[in-house]
């Protein structure tokens, strides 16, 4: 039989649907582009994450790697076609579902498993998973899900008034995602939409001359349309940090980073999809650039500093010394979903629709670059199938927007994965050395630390990186004497930019190991070495800011029997003898939760509708860390009224006030204090509007509010309100600004106004003759301040823990080299340790109900824990990371002499 | 449009190979990974529709395993202890989806260093039957892959089945690979070992390493070594780098140096002679 386009015919879903598709097509393709099944997810085309995956005749395969034609005939089992209402309740329960674009593929693959063991082990489980890569939950929760599936348990009972907050609730935007119709970057597509793809640059630094386009786009099989930088209307250049905006939208004489794009071509899909861009007209040449900015001299970007103390005295004055260096590499954020998004033109404006986690500074931005007012864009965020940081910056947002401005049509992008991997930002690649002093009793008496951030071709959020790191170098502790310099420095490499902890954890990993030299140069317990010298209420950081609600002696006293079980665990395995070697370790983080010493206010408006609902205009974009669902939890417990009676809007550009960047820890704590205010606000409006006291209680009836207290109640009706501007019978809007101050040149001020605390211990297994770990526990202590949703906290926990295992162990992002999913290693379903998350409260006098934040904090000890642990089971120190097999054996052997 | 031939006959798929620019597919786990196009292009060539070409059977003194037979299959085949390294490593192979999809002639004609079937296959034996328009041969595995990517295919030829020798599929075996992470990882290093043990000591051994070469290797020296030697603890004081290494020639990349690699082969050869031994004597016992 010979298949050229002809008609194939499909059973997807039980339903026969005849197709004229190329037999060749990925089936990842047709079922999306062609049927309109978007549920199932692309992340990679490689068959390396397994979110594409489907059954065949009731075996999973990925779609991405299935040639359409082997498919006809046969039954195709999609998320939409999924039948198993108690595994997808089960997934909401456990909280398996956090950004959700691996869930379509975790639940087809569990019902693979399920289908032939009714009941199966956590081991089948594992195994039945290990093919569908998930960045955001360690996949913990997922497991436990699977385990559970019998449990015919529904959601818990939803919480009274006053009470969502502490409450173990559900993710609100949870059912979209366990049904897999979430819309996401690539999954909105308007009809007709141009497809939108980029000439990319080969290497770096090349200059670049553009040929004869015209005869190029003739030469194509349909029409293509090709823009350049002389199209870019506005200014074209961007950047997060509007002082160091330096990246040009599309290059315009030379490139400064492999994967630059140099030229946008558009058209129809079909004729866009088959273009060979490797024939596109360019002549590369390669330069001699050692300047990467010619405005930067020495390739400095930017030089953070903290200097606090007498450093010369306190080193005097120090008995026992630790140094040493660390180097990290680049780390990829790995979420699954590439970048994409969809731009179209409504009533004039310019709407963009697109996976970030910024959707203000994408709208000034992109407004920007294309010489429009901030009112002329509207950016609806997709929901983002993870982020982690580097959904901060702008990326297809104004390729699409100049494509769409220039066309008039609908314009669609979708990053591959090697496009993605090229372009996007990555953790700082570190090289650091510090030296830290103790006294005879183990009291730290002096820290001294210097750090080099390969901070990549643009400045992104290098000056962040620069500055967060002197901050945070010290740890949770008291150091009376300290200076540290990071300095954020250009190459004609890949863009550094935010990835979760921004250059906080490279740091963590010197200070804890030095600190562990210290506990044995003093003979103290390394777990009371660091209670000994953790930070006190009424203690100054190394900025000299006085704190209160220190949370750092509280999680690690929480460790304390955890922590001696552990070393007993570790010896008695070690009794036994043979190659594998155990071992403990503890470290432990902070974190200041958002802007570094300037304003980062967010603004939450709150409606009750004359029909007697409550409208939350929620502009916080939840990325899978759960915004969607803790922001409303601390509005309806400020307001007083059910979380039920709550409809969450946005975020949306023209619907939502700015709430700013889902980034530096900084919803729970800064959007949450403000939905806490705009909540308190509407209630004060309520009870003044029924002359009723502070502790009346409010309910819902229909359209009717009752406020009631021991004494009566009134009625109001709020349909006989005459509603506002906003179409609300009552409103509030709240804004919150965190108070801080900026650093001065020694870095001395108050940069946040909020800190979080934690601390892990590692436990791990060495094999002492071929050099793996397996990581075999961790149990993660954290302050929040308040718990506001214990589920979705420990699914913070536990994908931060994964985050760093990764870091520590396989994680290496090699430019050119590592552009796909199975050179980069991240964790799979089995190599997760078992985790146990213990939560401490010692409320934050600033944070709404004492809460703290705990997005980043998680991920901070991690590495340094692991690292710690293995050096306790072997002896060997891991300078150079990841601790990939061939080095923890080198550094064994080197231990030993 | 670039035809692809989807054929349910071998014959039919041979009259087409016989024409020029023609790629097979079959379970696609490597070419389409290779490109970021849509679909695969070019003129293809699918012969999964040709149910001759799956499966397992006894077929003389040989095993047959046909060219589009899938890792799922082998999984499930019901096959001897000498295959049980081959089970081992189909379990390892990517991932479920992987397994289902990819297929035992794909593994030996995308001829990557790190195959995890072929250290299995040659421990096995294996020859690879090849067929043209009108013409049949057969070649041993280890002269098949002849490179990094590379085979001694010819125009026009296509691998139709893997056979085992029946005298090559006795005693027990083991395959154990090293990589970064649990699932879905590309070897460091693997080694694939079977033993015939008779009353007592060593009747016969096959070892191969992978990923420490551009082309797995039988360890000839290695296997002479333990041949005679007693079935217990101490067969492991037989296993010598001096017999091993010289057979090898790790590189450094990415995943680990050339170093540990061969060290690791060794440790790997160790500890899957031991395994075996002592589950021999548990047996016994």
């Amino acid at each position: 039989m010979t298949l050229t386009f002809e008609s194939l015919t499909l059973t997807v879903n039980g339903a026969s649907v005849a197709l004229p598709v190329a037999p060749g097509r990925r089936l990842s393709e047709v079922l999306r582009e062609d049927m309109g099944l978007r549920g199932t997810k692309v992340g990679c085309d490689a068959g390396d994450c397994g979110a594409c995956t489907v059954l065949i005749d009731g075996a999973p395969v990925c779609a991405c790697l299935t040639p359409v034609a082997q498919a006809a005939g046969r039954e195709v089992t999609t998320i939409e076609g999924l039948d198993m209402a108690a595994l997808q309740q089960a997934f909401l329960r456990h909280g398996a579902a956090q950004c959700g674009i691996c869930t379509p593929g975790m639940l087809i693959a569990a019902k693979a498993l399920l289908a032939r063991v009714a009941a199966p082990t956590r081991e089948e489980v594992e195994e039945a998973l290990g093919g569908v890569l998930c960045r955001c939950t360690g996949y913990a929760k997922i497991i436990e899900a699977i385990l559970d599936v019998a449990d015919p348990g529904g959601p818990p009972p939803a919480p009274a008034a006053g009470h969502a907050v502490g409450a173990r609730i559900e993710r609100l935007d949870g059912g979209a995602k366990v049904a897999g119709t979430e819309v996401y970057g690539a999954d909105h597509v308007p009809s007709g939409a141009l497809l939108v793809r980029a000439v990319r640059a080969p290497d770096a630094p090349m200059g670049f001359e553009l040929g004869d386009i015209a005869a190029w786009c003739a030469a194509q099989a349909g029409e293509v349309q090709v823009f350049t930088a002389v199209d870019v209307p506005g200014e074209n250049r961007f950047g997060v940090l509007p002082a160091f905006a330096d990246q040009p939208v599309l290059a315009e004489t030379h490139v400064r980073m492999r994967g630059e794009a140099v030229a946008l071509v558009a058209g129809v899909p079909s004729v866009i999809e088959g273009l060979d861009l490797a024939g596109f007209p360019v002549t590369w040449h390669d330069r001699t650039d050692t300047l990467v900015h010619a405005a930067r001299a020495d390739n400095l970007l930017v030089t953070g500093r903290v200097a606090r103390g007498d450093l010369e005295a306190g080193f005097d004055a120090a008995s026992h010394l630790a140094e040493g260096e660390v180097s990290t590499p680049y780390i990829e954020h790995a979420y699954i979903e590439p970048e994409a998004g969809v731009a179209w033109l409504e009533a004039g404006q310019l709407v963009i629709q697109a996976c970030t986690q910024a959707p203000i500074m994408d709208r000034d931005d992109t407004a920007r670059v294309l010489g429009l007012p901030p009112e002329g864009v509207r950016i609806i965020p997709a929901a983002a199938g993870g982020g982690f940081g580097a959904k901060l910056d702008m990326t297809v947002q104004p390729l699409i927007g100049l494509v769409t401005l220039k066309t008039g049509r609908a314009a669609r992008m979708v990053f591959s994965r090697a496009e993605s991997m090229a372009t996007s930002t990555k953790r700082h690649p570190s090289k650091m050395q510090a030296r830290i002093g103790a006294d005879a009793q183990g009291r730290i008496t002096a820290m001294e630390f210097t750090g080099e951030f390969n901070t990549g071709a643009y400045a992104s959020w290098g000056p962040t990186v620069a500055g967060r790191v002197p901050v945070h170098a010290s740890g949770p502790y008291l150091v009376p004497a300290y200076l540290a310099v990071a300095n954020a420095r250009h190459s004609f490499s890949p863009i550094s930019g935010a990835f979760r902890g921004f250059g906080v954890p490279q740091a963590t990993i010197l200070q804890e190991g030095l600190y562990d030299d210290l506990a044995e140069k003093t003979g103290i317990d390394r777990l009371a070495f660091r209670r000994l010298n953790a930070l006190q209420d009424g203690q100054a950081t190394v900025c000299g800011q006085v704190l209160q609600g220190v949370g750092i002696t509280a999680c690690l006293d929480a460790l304390q029997e955890p922590w001696q079980a552990a070393l007993r665990r570790a010896e008695e395995a070690n009794a036994k003898g043979g190659a594998m070697r155990h071992g403990v370790g503890v470290a432990s983080c902070w974190y200041g939760c958002g802007n570094t010493g300037l304003a980062n206010p967010s603004t939450i408006r709150l409606g009750l509708t004359p029909e007697g609902r409550v409208s939350l205009h929620q502009g916080a974009t939840d990325i899978g860390q759960g915004a969607n669902t803790v922001i409303p939890q601390i509005c309806a417990d400020a307001l007083g009224l059910p979380l039920a009676a709550f409809d969450l809007i946005g975020p949306d550009t023209a619907l939502t006030p700015d709430c700013g960047k889902t980034s530096a820890s900084r919803q729970t704590c800064v959007t949450g204090k403000a939905a806490w205010l705009a909540g308190r606000a509407l209630r004060a409006q309520i009870l003044s509007l029924s002359n009723m006291g502070a502790e009346a209680r409010l309910a819902l009836t229909g359209q009717m509010l009752v406020v009631s207290d021991g004494a009566g109640e009134r009625w109001i009706d709020l349909s006989a309100l005459a509603p506002g501007p906003q179409g609300y019978a009552l409103m509030a809007e709240e804004t919150y600004d965190p108070p801080t101050t900026p650093l001065d040149k020694d870095g001395q001020g108050a940069p946040y106004a909020v800190y979080g605390y934690g601390a892990q211990i590692a436990e791990v297994a060495v094999d002492s003759v071929l050099g793996t770990v397996k990581v075999t526990r961790i149990t993660a202590a954290h302050d929040l301040g308040r718990v506001i949703n214990p589920l979705l906290a420990e699914g913070q926990v536990e994908g931060g823990v994964a985050q760093g295992l990764g870091m520590a162990l396989m994680e290496e992002y090699i430019p050119g080299r590592t552009e796909n999913l199975h050179d980069y290693l991240i964790p799979t379903s089995g190599d997760m340790p078992r985790i146990d998350t213990i939560f401490v409260e010692v409320p934050d006098p600033e944070g709404p109900m004492g809460a703290k934040g705990l997005g980043e904090h998680v991920l901070i000890p991690t590495a340094p824990a692991i690292l710690n642990a293995i050096r306790h089971a072997t002896g060997a120190r891991i300078t150079d990371l990841p601790a990939l097999p061939h080095r923890v054996l080198a550094a064994i052997r080197k231990a030993r002499g | 449009m670039d035809p692809y031939h989807r054929p349910t006959t071998l014959q039919e798929a041979l009259g087409l190979l016989a024409g020029p620019g023609l790629a097979i597919a079959a379970g696609c786990t490597d070419l389409f990974p290779a490109t970021g196009a849509r679909g695969l292009t070019g003129p293809v060539l699918d012969i999964t529709a040709i149910a001759a070409l799956r499966g397992i059977g006894e077929e003389g003194d040989h095993i047959r395993l046909g060219a589009t037979t899938t890792w799922a299959d082998i999984l499930h085949a019901d096959l001897p202890p000498g295959f049980d390294m081959l089970k081992q490593a189909a379990r390892e192979v990517g991932s479920v989806q992987i397994q289902t999809a990819g297929t035992l002639a794909g593994n030996i004609c995308n001829a990557s260093p790190a195959a995890d079937g072929v250290p299995c296959l040659l421990a096995l034996g294996a020859e690879v039957e090849i067929a043209a328009l009108g013409a049949t041969r057969r070649v041993p595995l280890g002269d098949f892959i002849t490179g990094v990517r590379q085979t001694s295919l010819r125009p026009g030829e296509m691998v139709t089945a893997v056979l085992i020798p029946r005298a090559q599929t006795g005693g027990q075996s083991r395959f154990l690979k090293l990589g970064a992470r649990a699932y879905l990882v590309i070897s460091i290093a693997m080694v694939a070992a079977r033993l015939e043990i008779e009353t007592g000591h060593i009747r016969s051994a096959a070892l191969a390493v992978g990923a420490c070469s551009a082309v797995a290797q039988r360890l000839p020296r290695q296997e002479a070594a333990l041949i005679g030697a007693r079935a217990d603890a101490t067969l492991i004081e037989r296993v010598e780098a001096a017999l091993i290494t010289p057979d090898l020639s790790p590189i450094d990349d990415i995943r680990a140096d050339a170093i540990y690699r061969a060290d690791a082969a060794v440790e790997l050869i160790r500890r899957a002679v031991s395994d075996l031994v002592s589950r021999e004597g548990r047996a016994a016992a």
